[in-house]
């Protein structure tokens, strides 16, 4: 029972520590809102209402239901009409539109036949977010037949109908913050203690290295776990994120991502000698988690190179974990292989911090 | 074969070849030390002479090059662990925690050292009350003095109530008053079985040791009883008083055979090879011989400094080179 005692008073004095240490104590939560924010209305990946003009020359009821059918996924807002390509071309030439849609006079034979594109989409390429997103609109007209109501956007858009970036964001958003907050703060309590001296005092006390570790990991996991319960709080509130899953599932995943990132920060501990070094490490794993995990970009076109990196990280495994749980509601037993990367990754960090913080300063 | 075996029981701590490199630096060589119990122990030795170094090798901190040691009867570094309960370590940096109060020290080292819950209280109040912390007890430590620190960080290894006690340089910023009252409280303890191993600047401190070792660039320069190393000390010492002590410093400097010249207020004090006869006549002719006036002359029995001084000066050999 005394491991007990030690483990509970190094855990009590690192949260008496961390609540007089008024800087850290606002990053736990002013950090994530601050991110949320950042992501849900700055950051638009997907960007809507795309000034567009339309140049329809069928003049059918196909090809107005079409185009009430691009307009209403709000990707585009229909500010220009034109009556040919060239007056189009022009629009856009000089920055009015950034898409034009042009409907040739047999738009809806064409539809029809599908051998040809039934209809032409200009595309302002000069801003490649603009490009990314526009180009996605050209695909139902190519491949879906004309009928009663066409399911125009119906593949790209089934769990995000609006095609919301929020939506996809904030489960992603919660594995940012939590790779940032856990490896780091870990990583800088321990090199704290070494850096200040303390460690010399604590090395000389009957306190193993495991419960040392155990006892500097337990108040995070609770923080982790506050940090994740904000973002999925303000999520549902400011942007109408679903939680489509079970919420026991969504937290059993988060509670393992947690602890895998504090076993992470332990190991960064035993490799960084000053806060300076912690804090470099750290966000040497940050970027590529935020770049390569599919947080940004689709995991699927990367190259094969990044992609291997990303299987490394754990953010990239539950990345796909999250949205999983929360955005399609699947099951974990689904995810079996996800959760089971996380879990050797955390197994291995783990070891390797234990292994290599044996108490001894040499 | 029996007595020896004996007299290894009294030993608390027991060296042999204790040895330590950082990279090329050779911070502690071929240290042997034989600690007996219930003794204060002092290391004497100037910065960087490897006190440090050899205190955390006995407290299993580092791990020694070469050489064995063994603390309280287990050997180190293997039996570190069996240790911990029966040592307590004051730093020479300040290793508590700044932004806690006296009070949440003591307690989380209590706590740390799983004190049962009934004398805890008993205890931390005791300490408190030795070290005159108990008005301090709601100051966070970071904002103490010195020797307010350095009384509290004594206070905190003393509670799990070690058999052996290892303070580097304790009272490095103790004022003289309370360094007094710090060392009556060490005797206090040593009257209560402990063992103390302490380092230290200071003579007054060294002198009031049972036993104590100089260490000089991680070498043992010497042990004993401050006053064995006085009575034995490979030197002789001549205090001279004379109108001109500058230069007649100067001039005795030139001479080979002087080992080192100190002024202390009008008077010189100089440490003469053992092996030059009668150094006090030798000394006077110098002076004499430089063309400035001897009042007096007179051999001095040494004293712990000069003991210090002649065991750290470099070897005859390196001063020629
Ligand atoms: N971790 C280390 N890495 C490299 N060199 C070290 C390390 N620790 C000590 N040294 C070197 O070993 C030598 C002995 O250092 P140590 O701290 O033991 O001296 P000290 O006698 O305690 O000195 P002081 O009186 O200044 O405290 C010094 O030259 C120091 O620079
Ligand atoms: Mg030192």
């Amino acid at each position: 029972m005394k491991f007990l005692r030690r483990i509970g008073a190094v855990a009590a004095k690192e949260v008496r520590q961390l609540r007089r240490d008024r800087l850290s104590f606002g990053m736990i939560v002013g950090l994530p809102i601050m991110q949320l924010l950042l992501f849900g209305y700055a950051i638009n990946m997907d960007p809507r209402h795309l000034s567009a003009g339309i140049a329809d020359l069928s003049a059918t009821a196909a090809s107005r239901q079409y185009v009430q059918d691009l307009a209403r996924s709000q990707v585009i807002d229909i500010t220009h009409q034109a009556g040919s390509a060239a007056a189009l071309e022009e629009l856009m030439r000089a920055g009015q539109i950034s898409v034009g849609i042009y409907l040739p006079p047999d738009f809806e034979r064409r539809l029809q036949q599908q051998d040809r594109a039934a209809g032409q989409l200009l595309i302002d390429g000069s801003d490649t977010v603009v490009q990314g997103a526009a180009a996605s609109l050209a695909m139902p007209a190519r491949t879906t037949p004309v009928n009663d109501r066409p399911p125009t956007l119906e593949v790209r858009t089934y769990y995000n109908p609006e095609r919301r970036s929020p939506v996809n964001t904030v489960p992603g958003l919660i594995g940012i913050i939590l790779t940032m907050t856990m490896t780091l703060f870990t990583a800088v309590a321990i090199v704290r203690e070494r850096e200040r001296g303390n460690l010399e005092l604590l090395i000389t006390t009957p306190i193993r290295s495991t419960e040392l570790m155990v006892a500097k990991i337990l108040p995070y996991i609770v923080i982790g776990l506050v940090q994740a319960t904000l973002i999925l709080l303000l999520g549902d509130w400011l942007f109408r994120v679903p939680i489509r899953g079970n919420l026991l599932d969504a937290y059993t995943v988060i509670l393992l991502f947690i602890v895998a990132n504090l076993a992470l920060g332990l190991m960064i501990s035993t490799l960084a000698t000053n806060q300076f070094q912690a804090m470099q490490m750290t966000f040497f794993i940050l970027l590529p988690s935020i770049l390569l995990s599919g947080f940004m970009f689709p995991f699927d076109g990367m190259p094969t190179a990044a992609q291997w990196i990303a299987e490394v990280l754990p953010m990239t495994h539950f990345m796909r974990l999250i949205r999983g749980v929360v955005l399609r509601g699947a099951e974990l037993w689904e995810l079996r292989g996800e959760l089971a990367a996380l879990g050797v990754f955390l197994v291995l960090a783990l070891t390797v911090a234990v292994r290599r913080f044996d108490k001894t300063l040499d | 074969m029996v007595r020896t075996d004996a007299r290894h029981a009294d030993l608390a701590i027991r060296t042999r070849g204790l040895t330590r490199d950082f990279g090329a630096l050779r911070a502690v060589d071929h240290v042997d030390l034989a600690v007996p119990r219930s003794r204060i122990y002092g290391f004497l030795g100037p910065n960087g002479s490897g006190k440090s170094t050899t205190i955390r090798m006995l407290c299993g901190l580092l791990t020694p090059t070469e050489g064995e040691a063994t603390v309280l009867g287990h050997a180190i570094p293997a039996e570190a662990e069996a240790l911990r309960r029966k040592v307590g370590y004051m730093t020479q940096k300040f290793s508590l925690y700044e932004d806690l109060t006296v009070r949440e020290n003591l307690d989380f080292m209590a706590e740390v050292y799983a004190l049962p819950r009934a004398t805890k209280r008993e205890r931390v109040d005791a300490l408190c009350e030795r070290y005159e912390l108990t008005r301090l007890l709601d100051q966070r430590a970071g904002t103490m003095s010195g020797g307010q620190k350095q009384r509290l960080a004594l206070g905190a290894a003393l509670l799990h109530e070690p058999e052996l006690l290892f303070l580097d340089e304790p009272t490095s910023a103790v004022d003289p008053e309370n360094r007094r009252a710090f060392w009556e409280s060490l005797f206090d303890l040593v009257e209560a079985g402990t063992t103390i191993l302490v380092s230290t600047h200071y003579m007054d401190e060294a002198g009031r040791c049972h036993e104590l070792a100089i260490l000089d660039q991680g070498r043992l320069a010497a042990a004993g009883s401050p006053e064995a190393l006085s009575r034995d000390i490979d030197a002789q010492v001549v205090v001279l008083r004379t109108d001109r002590p500058r230069r007649a410093g100067k001039a005795l400097h030139a001479e080979p055979w002087v080992l080192s010249v100190a002024q202390i207020g009008n008077e010189l004090r100089v440490l003469a090879a053992s092996e030059h006869d009668d150094a006090a006549v030798a000394v006077a002719d110098t002076v004499r011989r430089a063309g400035f006036g001897v009042e007096r002359c007179d051999p001095a029995p040494a004293s712990l400094e000069d003991v210090f001084v002649a065991a750290t000066l470099p070897t005859r050999q390196e001063r020629v080179a």
